[in-house]
């Protein structure tokens, strides 16, 4: 026998042919009238059976102030710690002495979706969101800038919590 | 041409527009139909979105596959390439005319057009395009003739895998029509007539005098040997499309694709009707002989029946598709050659001596030998499903030379 090849010991008492169609097709005669498990997904974003999770990790989302400024102040822990290296960050600070971004832009195609920058954020700024719907007509569009992450409304994520690990 | 034969030739042209149309519209609406079976099988919704329900999925996909680039293979042979896909889509559209849909409808006319002359018809006019009486034997001859459209489509497109798809359609194509020949053999032997219009007679005799149950082991190798004869699963090996790509339609694009889908699909019907003709009693609605007389009403009712019969196996057809995986190759050709070829020979063997025995004894009543044919059929069936039907592996050519070598080894050892 060659290497490597394995042979298979059939239960060949049992084998039957025409007996066993039948239950087969007993069996797909049934899951005929089975409701679908299908989603009608465009229509329908969860059902019963499907949700999304609190926990999911999609595209970035900058929470703001009521003002409506970001929160950021420029810190510099998420670009320091992005392990993507995705977020452009340009600080500046305004005549009271508060930094505030003067760029800040994530790349969402060099993203890994980690969630670090929302973990190590201090003022809470920079969150992942729960959100998968990112299709755009070109390239470009995929690099978010300030401006375009505090317009994204989607909720937020609740990332993973070591001392509750189920999230219950 | 006699006023006769001019109405002759009207209700046939009238006739061919009808089938010829309904049998397209209907194989469209297959394709449709598989779709929405495998997905009810596998607890999905299917297509739903072009029309309501998914019901102009067929015409968009109609619409894509007329609009699609027509692709040749390089160094592909232009002529049969292009003449495959004709070569399987004719026989089993030419199949259709010979079905007898119906019951014969009472005509009568008798009119004159201008320029045309006087059409006149009048008496039964049979509910088949061509009420042909060689009957099955031109299915069979016709039949055959699909292999080359699959197997020269094969050849032509210049790709290993559709050669090889087009080599295991031959073969397989034509080892089954051995099953299926014998298979015919007891329906002749009982009704002694290969007309499709005599056979459904026979069967109208008694209530329920169907063939399925008296040649009970005839319908079921018509059947496996029917399905390998249309290339569906589970013997859908020319198109396997796990080793093959899609076996001899490979290469094919757009229209001419569609060609060997409406060839498939119209090959099913025929196979179906086929079925509900010698075995299910054609257009016989069971239990009544109100349908035999002739009459409009009739003709209507007993057209229903048909559909329905013949609806019942393209279900059947799909439910196997959906149920069974795909043979290999090795036990395919052993299947036809080992197990459905010597089945169907004793089973004619065993027919005739019946037949003959009843003659002899004296028992000639048609209710008589339907009852003892059923009684031998049920006991053989129950014989060759339950109680061989066990712990018996259909085995290969390679399997078996092994085994034989294995045993050969062991006598020399001992």
């Amino acid at each position: 026998m060659a290497i490597g090849v394995k042979v298979m010991k059939r239960p060949e008492r049992e084998v039957s042919y025409v007996r066993a169609t039948l239950r087969g097709m007993a069996l797909t005669f049934k899951k005929m009238f089975e409701p679908p498990v299908t989603m009608e997904y465009p229509e329908q974003k969860s059902t019963e059976r499907w949700t999304i999770s609190p926990r999911w990790r999609g595209t970035h989302r900058m929470l703001t102030d009521e003002q409506g400024r970001a929160k950021c102040v420029a810190c510099g822990l998420c670009p320091q710690i992005c392990p993507a290296n995705c977020i452009k960050l340009v600080p500046g600070e305004d005549e009271d002495g508060n930094r505030y971004p003067l760029i800040y832009e994530i790349d969402e195609f060099r993203c890994v979706f980690c969630g670090y920058c929302q973990e190590v954020c201090p003022e809470e700024a920079i969150h992942v969101g729960v959100h998968y719907e990112n299709a755009e007509y070109s390239r470009d569009r995929f690099v978010y800038d300030l401006e375009r992450l505090c317009a994204q409304t989607h909720p937020v994520s609740t990332l993973w919590d070591p001392t509750d690990p189920r999230g219950e | 041409m006699t006023p006769e034969f001019k109405g002759f030739l009207l209700v046939t042209v009238i006739k061919m527009i009808v089938v010829f149309t309904v049998v397209m519209v209907g194989v469209a609406l297959l394709t449709l139909m598989e779709r929405k079976v495998s997905a009810w099988m596998q607890i999905r919704l299917g297509p739903n979105r072009v029309g309501f329900w998914g019901l102009l999925q067929p015409a968009a996909d109609g619409v894509k596959n007329i609009i699609k680039e027509e692709t040749l293979p390089a160094r592909a042979n232009p002529v049969i390439f292009t003449l495959a896909p004709a070569l399987a889509f004719v026989p089993a559209l030419t199949l259709s005319a010979i079905i007898p849909w119906a019951a014969p409808l009472p005509l009568r006319f008798d009119f004159t057009l201008p320029g045309l002359g006087r059409f006149v018809h009048d008496g039964l006019a049979p509910m088949a395009v061509a009420d042909v009486p060689v009957g099955f034997l031109f299915i069979i001859a016709i039949s055959s003739l699909g292999v080359y459209g699959i197997s020269l489509a094969g050849w032509s497109s210049n790709s290993k895998y559709a050669l090889l798809g087009g080599l295991r359609a031959s073969a397989q194509m034509i080892s089954y029509e051995v099953a299926m020949g014998l298979a015919l053999v007891p329906v002749l032997l009982l009704t002694g007539n290969v007309a499709l219009g005599e056979i459904i007679r026979a069967q109208q005799q008694i209530a329920f005098g169907w063939f399925i149950l008296p040649l009970f082991i005839a319908f079921y190798t018509f059947l496996v040997s029917g399905f390998a004869e249309t290339n569906r699963l589970p013997f859908d090996l020319p198109e396997a499309e796990s080793e093959l790509i899609t076996g001899y339609h490979t290469e094919y694009s757009a229209m001419k694709f569609s060609m060997f889908f409406i060839a498939e699909y119209a090959n099913m019907v025929t196979v179906s009707a086929m079925v509900s003709v010698l075995f299910l009693g054609g257009w016989d609605i069971p239990f009544t002989h109100w349908d035999e007389q002739p009459g409009l009403l009739q003709t209507v009712a007993t057209g229903g029946m048909m559909f329905l019969k013949t609806f019942f196996w393209l279900f059947f057809f799909m439910w196997i598709r959906w149920t069974l995986p795909r043979f290999r190759y090795d036990q395919l050709m052993a299947l036809g050659w080992k197990v459905l070829m010597p089945i169907g020979l004793a089973y004619v063997m065993l027919v005739a001596t019946a037949l003959w025995a009843l003659d002899a004894l004296g028992v000639a009543g048609w209710t008589g030998r339907l009852a003892v044919l059923t009684g031998i059929n049920l006991a053989l069936g129950y014989v060759i499903f339950v109680v061989l039907d066990r712990g018996l592996v259909i085995r290969g050519a390679r399997d078996r030379s092994a085994a034989v070598r294995a045993r050969a080894g062991a006598r020399q050892a001992a």
